[in-house]
């Protein structure tokens, strides 16, 4: 009896730790603004030529960021791959890094 | 000339070409256009720039651009003839004008939208000159860090 009720608080407390550490790790997490930059700043033409802009949405190893990191919506997302592989062809933006 | 369409055309030359070869180059380009009954709206030389990658032996290229209004039959001409030239390491044709049309359609969505929403509370249609310059105040938060390829910005 005793053993069992030693054995459940233990595992409380495992559970409390976890929720701890959770918890730290969410608050020191670099929370990135999910918005659409295009929305924002009310960019309606994704240029392929405007390099500084698509810059910002290539990742050091030249690949196109996802929606999930930089938190640019549906429309815009699919507007901005057109625009960088379109850059890609003109040697604008590198297809890889390596 | 029924079907007149905007589209931009972007090439790179080695950066060792002449002028009078590069010039040679355009009026060969502008010869074509005229031949369809095409216009030239604007020409850019935007100078040496570095590759993102090397394409054949070349690692740096002068980038010219020109803005054409033209059937769809010279796309299919310049085309052939940009990738028989030597001289031409990279060509790029993009048709613009449905694309410009949209962004141009949402622009004045927004445009006309944001007047109403506007008068609906009593305000000017236009934002005044105080309100626009209060607003870039408050948007002055960090947009997270910079990121993107090693020499992006040059």
């Amino acid at each position: 009896m005793s053993d069992f009720e030693s054995r459940g608080r233990s595992n409380r407390d495992k559970d409390k730790d976890d929720k701890d550490k959770k918890g730290g790790a969410r608050r020191t997490f670099f929370r990135r603004r999910r918005v659409c930059k295009f929305c924002v700043d009310k960019i309606d033409y994704i240029s392929y030529k405007d390099v500084r802009l698509l810059a910002s949405f290539i990742p050091e190893r030249g690949k196109i960021q996802p929606r999930r990191i930089s938190g640019v919506c549906a429309k815009h997302q699919r507007a901005l791959q057109s625009a960088i592989k379109r850059a890609r062809q003109i040697a604008l933006v590198p297809y890889v890094v390596d | 000339m029924s079907n007149v369409r905007q589209y931009e055309l972007i090439y790179i030359v080695p950066p060792e070409t002449t002028d009078e070869a590069l010039a040679e180059l355009q009026t060969q380009v502008e010869a074509i256009t005229q031949r369809f009954g095409a216009t030239i709206e604007k020409t850019e030389n935007w100078g040496r720039r570095k590759l993102a990658y090397e394409i054949g032996k070349h690692r740096d290229g002068v980038y010219v651009l020109h803005v054409i209004n033209g059937p769809a039959e010279l796309v299919t001409e310049l085309d052939r003839r940009l990738r028989v030239f030597d001289l031409v390491v990279r060509h790029l044709v993009v048709r613009v004008d449905e694309e410009l049309a949209i962004a141009e359609r949402a622009r004045t969505r927004r445009k006309s939208n944001m007047a109403s929403r506007r008068v609906r509370r009593g305000l000017p249609p236009e934002p005044t000159e105080q309100e626009r310059n209060r607003r870039r105040e408050e948007d002055d938060d960090m947009d997270g860090p910079e990121m993107g390829f090693r020499g992006g910005d040059r």
